[in-house]
Protein backbone atom coordinates (compact mmCIF):
# COMPACT_ATOMS: atom_id res chain seq x y z
CA UNK A 1 0.00 0.00 0.00
CA UNK A 2 1.38 2.69 -0.83
CA UNK A 3 0.40 7.17 -1.60
CA UNK A 4 1.43 8.19 -4.82
CA UNK A 5 1.10 12.31 -4.98
CA UNK A 6 0.70 13.76 -8.19
CA UNK A 7 0.85 17.82 -8.57
CA UNK A 8 -0.56 19.59 -11.47
CA UNK A 9 0.48 22.99 -12.50
CA UNK A 10 -0.38 25.44 -15.18
CA UNK A 11 2.72 25.68 -17.56
CA UNK A 12 4.66 28.94 -16.79
CA UNK A 13 3.84 30.57 -19.61
CA UNK A 14 -0.14 30.10 -19.20
CA UNK A 15 -1.68 33.36 -17.93
CA UNK A 16 -2.64 31.93 -14.04
CA UNK A 17 -5.23 34.84 -13.44
CA UNK A 18 -7.09 32.80 -10.26
CA UNK A 19 -3.05 32.70 -8.60
CA UNK A 20 -3.24 36.55 -9.60
CA UNK A 21 -5.84 37.34 -7.93
CA UNK A 22 -4.44 35.45 -4.35
CA UNK A 23 -1.42 37.21 -5.11
CA UNK A 24 -3.71 40.81 -5.01
CA UNK A 25 -5.33 39.47 -2.04
CA UNK A 26 -2.37 38.76 0.57
CA UNK A 27 -1.31 42.37 0.94
CA UNK A 28 -5.18 43.75 1.87
CA UNK A 29 -4.74 40.96 4.06
CA UNK A 30 -1.83 42.61 5.77
CA UNK A 31 1.29 39.60 4.41
CA UNK A 32 3.94 40.90 2.75
CA UNK A 33 7.00 39.54 0.59
CA UNK A 34 5.30 37.58 -1.67
CA UNK A 35 6.05 38.48 -5.25
CA UNK A 36 3.86 36.22 -7.25
CA UNK A 37 1.44 33.31 -6.84
CA UNK A 38 0.81 29.77 -8.94
CA UNK A 39 -2.24 28.20 -8.26
CA UNK A 40 -2.53 24.24 -8.79
CA UNK A 41 -4.23 20.94 -8.01
CA UNK A 42 -2.91 17.95 -5.80
CA UNK A 43 -4.26 14.69 -6.42
CA UNK A 44 -3.77 12.10 -3.58
CA UNK A 45 -3.46 8.75 -5.11
CA UNK A 46 -3.96 5.23 -2.78
CA UNK A 47 -2.41 2.43 -4.35
CA UNK A 48 -3.58 -1.33 -3.92
CA UNK A 49 -0.07 -2.31 -4.02
CA UNK A 50 3.08 -1.13 -3.72
CA UNK A 51 5.04 1.70 -5.50
CA UNK A 52 7.24 0.23 -7.99
CA UNK A 53 8.08 1.10 -10.88
CA UNK A 54 5.57 -0.24 -12.93
CA UNK A 55 2.64 1.27 -10.52
CA UNK A 56 4.57 4.55 -10.85
CA UNK A 57 4.19 4.28 -15.10
CA UNK A 58 0.92 3.36 -14.72
CA UNK A 59 0.46 6.68 -12.57
CA UNK A 60 2.28 8.74 -15.36
CA UNK A 61 -0.42 7.32 -17.64
CA UNK A 62 -2.96 8.43 -15.57
CA UNK A 63 -1.17 11.70 -15.11
CA UNK A 64 -0.96 12.19 -19.10
CA UNK A 65 -4.79 11.17 -19.88
CA UNK A 66 -6.76 12.86 -17.44
CA UNK A 67 -5.34 13.86 -14.21
CA UNK A 68 -3.54 16.79 -16.30
CA UNK A 69 -4.34 18.55 -19.73
CA UNK A 70 -0.44 18.21 -21.02
CA UNK A 71 -1.25 20.94 -23.67
CA UNK A 72 -1.56 23.65 -20.52
CA UNK A 73 -0.25 21.75 -17.84
CA UNK A 74 2.62 20.29 -15.98
CA UNK A 75 2.64 17.35 -13.88
CA UNK A 76 4.68 15.96 -10.98
CA UNK A 77 4.79 12.41 -9.19
CA UNK A 78 5.92 12.19 -5.96
CA UNK A 79 5.47 8.74 -3.07
CA UNK A 80 4.49 10.18 -0.21
CA UNK A 81 6.04 9.42 3.01
CA UNK B 1 -36.03 13.26 -49.87
CA UNK B 2 -35.99 12.68 -45.92
CA UNK B 3 -34.49 15.42 -43.98
CA UNK B 4 -30.75 15.84 -42.87
CA UNK B 5 -30.45 14.49 -39.19
CA UNK B 6 -28.45 16.68 -36.83
CA UNK B 7 -27.44 14.81 -33.33
CA UNK B 8 -27.61 17.00 -30.52
CA UNK B 9 -25.14 15.55 -27.66
CA UNK B 10 -26.59 15.62 -24.24
CA UNK B 11 -24.12 15.10 -21.25
CA UNK B 12 -25.07 15.45 -17.55
CA UNK B 13 -25.04 19.04 -17.14
CA UNK B 14 -25.78 19.74 -20.67
CA UNK B 15 -27.81 23.53 -20.48
CA UNK B 16 -28.23 24.27 -24.55
CA UNK B 17 -29.18 20.83 -25.98
CA UNK B 18 -32.90 22.21 -26.14
CA UNK B 19 -32.13 25.53 -27.55
CA UNK B 20 -29.67 23.41 -30.04
CA UNK B 21 -32.16 20.98 -31.22
CA UNK B 22 -34.88 23.60 -31.31
CA UNK B 23 -32.20 25.72 -34.19
CA UNK B 24 -31.64 22.55 -35.42
CA UNK B 25 -35.83 22.02 -36.35
CA UNK B 26 -36.48 25.64 -37.06
CA UNK B 27 -33.41 25.34 -40.16
CA UNK B 28 -35.54 22.26 -41.02
CA UNK B 29 -33.70 19.41 -40.30
CA UNK B 30 -34.34 16.49 -37.70
CA UNK B 31 -32.81 17.15 -34.50
CA UNK B 32 -31.60 13.75 -33.44
CA UNK B 33 -30.78 13.07 -29.43
CA UNK B 34 -27.58 11.64 -28.53
CA UNK B 35 -26.98 10.27 -24.87
CA UNK B 36 -23.57 10.67 -23.63
CA UNK B 37 -23.39 7.08 -21.84
CA UNK B 38 -24.90 5.60 -25.19
CA UNK B 39 -22.12 3.83 -27.69
CA UNK B 40 -24.22 5.21 -30.72
CA UNK B 41 -24.10 8.08 -33.06
CA UNK B 42 -27.61 6.91 -34.57
CA UNK B 43 -26.28 7.09 -38.24
CA UNK B 44 -26.24 11.46 -38.00
CA UNK B 45 -25.27 13.57 -40.90
CA UNK B 46 -23.57 16.20 -38.29
CA UNK B 47 -23.47 16.63 -34.49
CA UNK B 48 -24.38 19.57 -32.31
CA UNK B 49 -22.36 19.58 -28.75
CA UNK B 50 -23.91 22.14 -27.14
CA UNK B 51 -22.90 24.12 -24.02
CA UNK B 52 -23.44 23.87 -20.33
CA UNK B 53 -21.63 22.22 -17.39
CA UNK B 54 -20.83 18.59 -18.59
CA UNK B 55 -19.98 16.57 -15.58
CA UNK B 56 -20.24 19.55 -13.04
CA UNK B 57 -16.90 21.34 -15.05
CA UNK B 58 -14.99 18.77 -12.55
CA UNK B 59 -11.49 17.91 -13.11
CA UNK B 60 -11.40 20.78 -15.77
CA UNK B 61 -14.11 21.99 -18.52
CA UNK B 62 -15.41 19.38 -20.76
CA UNK B 63 -12.19 16.81 -18.75
CA UNK B 64 -14.65 13.98 -17.98
CA UNK B 65 -17.22 14.18 -20.87
CA UNK B 66 -14.56 13.44 -23.44
CA UNK B 67 -14.02 9.76 -22.19
CA UNK B 68 -18.12 9.44 -22.27
CA UNK B 69 -18.96 6.02 -24.48
CA UNK B 70 -20.82 8.68 -26.85
CA UNK B 71 -17.36 10.05 -27.50
CA UNK B 72 -15.46 7.33 -27.82
CA UNK B 73 -17.83 7.00 -30.83
CA UNK B 74 -17.58 10.50 -31.69
CA UNK B 75 -13.88 11.28 -31.75
CA UNK B 76 -12.86 8.32 -34.70
CA UNK B 77 -15.93 10.19 -36.92
CA UNK B 78 -15.21 13.61 -36.26
CA UNK B 79 -11.25 12.25 -37.43
CA UNK B 80 -13.10 10.41 -40.44
CA UNK B 81 -15.34 13.89 -41.60
CA UNK B 82 -18.24 13.84 -39.53
CA UNK B 83 -18.99 17.21 -39.51
CA UNK B 84 -18.93 18.13 -35.77
CA UNK B 85 -19.79 21.92 -34.05
CA UNK B 86 -19.10 22.74 -30.32
CA UNK B 87 -20.41 25.81 -28.68
CA UNK B 88 -19.22 27.31 -25.40
CA UNK B 89 -18.57 23.62 -22.76
CA UNK B 90 -19.15 21.69 -26.35
CA UNK B 91 -15.64 23.43 -27.90
CA UNK B 92 -14.36 22.58 -24.68
CA UNK B 93 -14.76 19.01 -25.00
CA UNK B 94 -13.47 19.14 -28.86
CA UNK B 95 -10.45 20.67 -27.17
CA UNK B 96 -9.85 18.11 -24.33
CA UNK B 97 -10.84 15.42 -27.02
CA UNK B 98 -7.97 16.84 -29.04
CA UNK B 99 -10.05 17.23 -31.91
CA UNK B 100 -8.92 20.48 -31.77
CA UNK B 101 -6.06 21.78 -30.43
CA UNK B 102 -5.17 24.62 -27.19
CA UNK B 103 -7.35 24.72 -24.32
CA UNK B 104 -9.61 27.47 -23.30
CA UNK B 105 -8.87 28.73 -19.30
CA UNK B 106 -10.55 30.58 -16.70
CA UNK B 107 -11.43 34.26 -18.40
CA UNK B 108 -8.34 36.99 -17.59
CA UNK B 109 -10.54 39.02 -15.61
CA UNK B 110 -12.38 35.75 -13.49
CA UNK B 111 -15.67 36.93 -13.90
CA UNK B 112 -17.89 35.17 -15.78
CA UNK B 113 -19.44 36.82 -18.85
CA UNK B 114 -22.61 36.93 -19.75
CA UNK B 115 -23.59 39.42 -22.94
CA UNK B 116 -24.21 40.10 -26.18
CA UNK B 117 -20.83 39.90 -28.59
CA UNK B 118 -19.65 41.30 -31.73
CA UNK B 119 -17.97 38.45 -33.73
CA UNK B 120 -15.98 38.40 -37.04
CA UNK B 121 -16.37 35.64 -38.98
CA UNK B 122 -12.82 35.22 -40.69
CA UNK B 123 -13.12 31.95 -42.48
CA UNK B 124 -16.29 30.93 -45.12
CA UNK B 125 -14.32 27.27 -45.80
CA UNK B 126 -16.07 25.26 -42.88
CA UNK B 127 -18.49 22.77 -42.99
CA UNK B 128 -20.51 25.54 -40.68
CA UNK B 129 -19.89 28.77 -41.79
CA UNK B 130 -20.04 28.74 -45.97
CA UNK B 131 -23.55 30.71 -45.48
CA UNK B 132 -21.63 33.57 -43.81
CA UNK B 133 -19.70 36.08 -45.62
CA UNK B 134 -15.31 36.57 -45.32
CA UNK B 135 -15.21 39.44 -42.71
CA UNK B 136 -18.99 39.56 -41.62
CA UNK B 137 -19.63 40.51 -38.62
CA UNK B 138 -22.46 39.16 -36.69
CA UNK B 139 -23.87 39.52 -32.92
CA UNK B 140 -24.26 36.34 -30.48
CA UNK B 141 -24.31 35.52 -26.95
CA UNK B 142 -21.66 34.48 -24.60
CA UNK B 143 -21.74 33.64 -21.06
CA UNK B 144 -18.71 31.23 -20.23
CA UNK B 145 -16.57 31.72 -17.11
CA UNK B 146 -13.62 29.62 -18.88
CA UNK B 147 -13.21 30.79 -22.39
CA UNK B 148 -10.00 32.30 -23.12
CA UNK B 149 -8.38 30.49 -25.62
CA UNK B 150 -4.60 29.63 -25.44
CA UNK B 151 -2.51 27.49 -27.32
CA UNK B 152 1.52 27.64 -27.75
CA UNK B 153 2.82 29.67 -30.47
CA UNK B 154 3.70 27.14 -33.55
CA UNK B 155 -0.10 26.57 -33.00
CA UNK B 156 -1.21 29.68 -33.10
CA UNK B 157 1.09 30.20 -35.86
CA UNK B 158 -0.36 27.02 -37.74
CA UNK B 159 -3.39 28.32 -36.90
CA UNK B 160 -3.82 31.63 -38.35
CA UNK B 161 -1.44 30.41 -41.49
CA UNK B 162 -3.89 27.94 -42.42
CA UNK B 163 -7.11 30.00 -41.89
CA UNK B 164 -8.48 27.61 -39.51
CA UNK B 165 -9.12 30.99 -36.70
CA UNK B 166 -12.89 30.72 -37.76
CA UNK B 167 -14.16 33.15 -35.44
CA UNK B 168 -12.58 36.72 -33.53
CA UNK B 169 -14.11 38.59 -31.22
CA UNK B 170 -14.95 42.48 -32.20
CA UNK B 171 -14.71 45.48 -30.43
CA UNK B 172 -12.81 44.14 -27.29
CA UNK B 173 -11.85 41.55 -26.31
CA UNK B 174 -14.00 39.39 -23.45
CA UNK B 175 -12.02 36.88 -22.03
CA UNK B 176 -8.46 37.66 -22.59
CA UNK B 177 -8.12 34.51 -26.05
CA UNK B 178 -4.66 34.80 -27.64
CA UNK B 179 -5.26 36.67 -30.78
CA UNK B 180 -8.67 37.28 -29.81
CA UNK B 181 -9.99 34.28 -31.05
CA UNK B 182 -13.32 33.21 -30.50
CA UNK B 183 -13.19 30.07 -32.48
CA UNK B 184 -11.70 27.50 -34.71
CA UNK B 185 -11.54 24.67 -37.36
CA UNK B 186 -9.81 21.51 -37.42
CA UNK B 187 -7.19 21.06 -40.78
CA UNK B 188 -10.65 19.05 -42.84
CA UNK B 189 -12.69 22.09 -41.73
CA UNK B 190 -15.56 19.87 -40.73
CA UNK B 191 -14.83 20.10 -36.87
CA UNK B 192 -15.60 23.45 -35.61
CA UNK B 193 -15.46 24.88 -31.81
CA UNK B 194 -16.81 28.15 -31.00
CA UNK B 195 -17.16 30.09 -27.00
CA UNK B 196 -20.52 31.81 -28.28
CA UNK B 197 -23.84 30.73 -29.02
CA UNK B 198 -25.33 30.72 -32.41
CA UNK B 199 -28.05 28.10 -30.84
CA UNK B 200 -29.49 31.01 -28.54
CA UNK B 201 -30.11 33.50 -31.69
CA UNK B 202 -32.06 31.90 -34.11
CA UNK B 203 -35.49 33.84 -33.43
CA UNK B 204 -36.59 37.25 -32.45
CA UNK B 205 -38.81 35.23 -30.10
CA UNK B 206 -36.81 34.81 -27.81
CA UNK B 207 -34.96 38.27 -27.28
CA UNK B 208 -31.91 37.21 -29.12
CA UNK B 209 -29.83 39.68 -29.96
CA UNK B 210 -29.89 38.46 -33.96
CA UNK B 211 -31.11 35.95 -35.73
CA UNK B 212 -27.17 35.34 -37.13
CA UNK B 213 -27.08 32.02 -35.33
CA UNK B 214 -28.95 30.49 -38.56
CA UNK B 215 -26.22 30.81 -40.48
CA UNK B 216 -24.37 27.92 -39.23
CA UNK B 217 -27.67 25.59 -39.58
CA UNK B 218 -28.16 26.88 -43.17
CA UNK B 219 -24.76 26.01 -43.57
CA UNK B 220 -24.65 22.71 -42.56
CA UNK B 221 -28.13 21.92 -44.46
CA UNK B 222 -26.80 23.34 -47.39
CA UNK B 223 -23.35 21.10 -46.99
CA UNK B 224 -24.98 17.75 -46.14
CA UNK B 225 -28.04 18.48 -49.04
CA UNK B 226 -25.12 18.50 -51.65
CA UNK B 227 -22.76 15.77 -49.96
Amino acid sequence: MARVIVDVMLKPEILDPQGQAIARALPRLGFSGVSEVRQGKRFELELDGPADEAALSEVRKMAETLLANTVIEDFAISIAE
Amino acid sequence: MSAARVGVVTFPGTLDDQDAARAVRLAGAEAVPLWHADHDLKGVDAVFLPGGFSYGDYLRCGAISRFSPLMTELIPAAQAGLPVLGTCNGFQILCEAHLLPGALTRNEGLHYICRDQRIRVESTRTAWTSDFADGQEIVLPIKHGEGRYVADAATLAALEGEGRVVFRYAGGNPNGSLNDIAGIANEAGNVVGLMPHPEHAVEDLTGAPSVDGRGFFTSILKRLVNA
